[in-house]
């Protein structure tokens, strides 16, 4: 269960960012990404899954969430 | 030699770690790899961040290095004790060249040794008395201190003292932030985790010590340069560029840095992050919690701060990046003056680096400013992010080397014969007894600054005088020369 900021990229993109691992990643799909919803799986351009529970209303980033590892 | 080729690249680092007990080489060649600007993520083709082995010489520091030397340590209105055994911080005292102004030993305190110097009967019955006694102490013979902080050494973490409760307690009687950090030095596998630790101890006792206050008084243009330790002057050479361009440098972390620069600095409008190793953890915690954007920059080089200056402008309206422009043109002629003095006696010079930070990255363009090329580079205590940072500055089929041992530094360069190697003080002599010109490239040999356009300058001087040095010519005894040699050296 890492803890993990996600940022707003220079380009757009959600940068999925795991403190201890160092590891930074632009986020490819979110299963749930609609204007007052946002999680479900995430996956990474590196492809490894997280999952997260659905919230509601959408968060604003950056911000830190703890996040599960899909499968 | 003419540039190695990706295949003689991957021989020579077969060919080195040859010697290696098998287990030792399997660590090893995890840290070794030739550069491919191909892969978009170093963790495929490097390890980094990980314990150096036993029984072999690495360059790296510890987390208290990393705490008392690296972040907490320039801040100058601050004192800070190096609670342990003396030898910590005598050592390490004044070393890093940190220039700041004031005076010492009055309202600063930049170059001084404090240290509770730790006896036998403190490890045995604990220290936490002496040190309430010695925050006393300094209160009244540095009154102008604004703080302290406790950098804590090895045996504090090993025997258990509670510093975290003497500071509440010294905090209340003396009426000062007292700041304890968790920096034991056996912590982590490098400085690295020091300045972590420093980051967050920043983050839970400085940051926020000024959200209700609203007496300071903001414009649009302010901005913090963090992460630059002002080694020879490095912040302040940086620090005119930014105020020609029409900001307002309201925080400087931490060279040369006071405690109500960092306590104001969630009030800038934008972080400016020089070291992205030592303080990325600070900055994207003020982006989360204050909303305040952080770019890295690079003043490294004219083709560098060009391009930094005009991203820094980006984040402002449009009289910033006007000025920005202007700041370019204006220090063109000077830098132009220096490139055409200096390119022609350095042109496709080869350089190796290994040192840490920002600098194995960073530096890379302001050599190939002046026609030299990096043929090889490698941190001490990186993480895989900088390493994704670092593939697309490098050129094709050089070495990358993580936490290089000293066997293999000197083997890689005794293959890759480089006209010069910035590395750190540990390394100067060996490969100047080698006959290979040398920069210390931790604290600029003692020069500096070599940020910014002034500091350019002064960077390509110095590198001319190192490989240009005629003492490269000497290194064998007059009479063991032969005679051609002889003849040759004359009519040269």
């Amino acid at each position: 269960m890492p803890n993990v900021m996600i940022r707003i990229k220079d380009n757009g993109a959600l940068l999925f960012y795991i403190a201890k691992k160092d590891q930074e990643d632009e986020i490819a799909t979110v299963e749930v990404d609609t204007d007052n919803e946002w999680g479900g799986v995430v996956e990474l351009t590196d492809g490894s899954k997280y999952y997260i529970e659905p919230m509601s209303p959408r968060p604003s980033f950056p911000t830190t969430l703890r996040f599960k590892r899909a499968e | 030699m003419t540039t190695m080729t990706r295949e003689e690249t991957q021989a020579l680092i077969q060919e080195v770690l040859e010697v290696y007990p098998e287990k030792a080489k399997k660590d090893r060649v995890l840290h070794l790899t030739v550069n491919d600007q191909g892969v978009e993520q170093s963790k495929k083709c490097i390890t980094s961040n990980r314990k150096s082995l036993p029984g072999v010489m690495t360059i790296r520091g510890c987390a208290y290095a990393g705490s008392k030397g690296v972040v907490w340590g320039p801040i100058k209105d601050m004192i800070h004790i190096s609670h342990g055994p003396v030898g910590c911080g005598q050592y390490s005292r004044a070393g890093r060249r940190n220039y700041y102004v004031g005076t010492t030993g009055i309202n600063t305190f930049g170059t001084m040794n404090f240290t509770s110097d730790f006896q036998e009967k403190d490890i045995v019955f604990g220290g936490d008395k002496k040190l309430s006694k010695i925050l006393t102490e300094i209160d009244q013979l540095f009154p102008l201190n604004k703080g302290i902080t406790i950098q804590s050494e090895c045996p504090i973490g090993l025997i258990g003292d509670d510093i975290e409760a003497v500071s509440k307690q010294g905090a209340k009687e003396l009426e000062k932030p007292i700041v304890p950090v968790r920096c034991e030095g056996f912590r982590g596998v490098s400085q690295s985790l020091g300045h972590h630790i420093a980051n967050d101890a920043v983050r839970d006792w400085v940051l926020g010590n000024r959200d209700n206050d609203t007496s300071f008084e903001v414009t649009p243009y302010d901005v913090t340069i963090i992460g630059d330790y002002n080694i020879g002057g490095d912040a302040w050479a940086s620090r005119t560029l930014l105020e020609e361009m029409g900001l307002r440098v309201i925080a400087q972390w931490s060279g040369d840095g006071t405690l109500a620069e960092m306590e104001n600095t969630p009030k800038a409008k934008l972080n400016l992050l020089h070291c992205y190793r030592s303080m990325n953890y600070v900055s994207r915690h003020m982006e989360e919690k204050y909303g305040i954007p952080w770019m890295e920059y690079n003043f490294f080089g004219p083709t560098k701060i060009a391009e930094s200056l005009r991203k820094i402008a980006g984040f402002f309206d449009e009289s910033i990046q006007i000025k920005a422009e202007k700041v370019i043109e204006k220090y063109k002629a000077e830098f132009d003056a220096v490139i055409a003095k200096y390119r022609p006696r350095l042109e496709g010079k080869r350089v190796m680096l290994y040192v840490g930070g920002l600098r194995p990255r960073h530096i890379i363009g302001a050599y190939e400013d002046l026609g030299m090329e990096v043929v090889g580079t490698g941190y001490e205590f990186a993480h895989n992010d900088d390493y994704d940072r670092t593939i697309k500055e490098m050129g094709n089929a050089t070495l990358i080397y993580d936490d290089v041992t000293g066997y293999e530094f000197e083997e890689f360069v005794k293959t890759v014969k480089p006209d010069l190697i910035g590395s750190g003080i540990k390394e100067k002599y060996i490969f100047q007894k080698m006959g290979i010109p040398f920069r210390q490239m931790h604290s600029w040999d003692y020069s500096g600054p070599y940020h910014g356009y002034d500091g350019f300058a002064i960077f390509a001087r110095d590198m001319d005088m190192t490989i240009n040095n005629p003492c490269w010519n000497k290194m064998q005894a007059p009479w063991l020369k032969s005679e051609t040699e002889d003849a040759s050296a004359e009519a040269a």
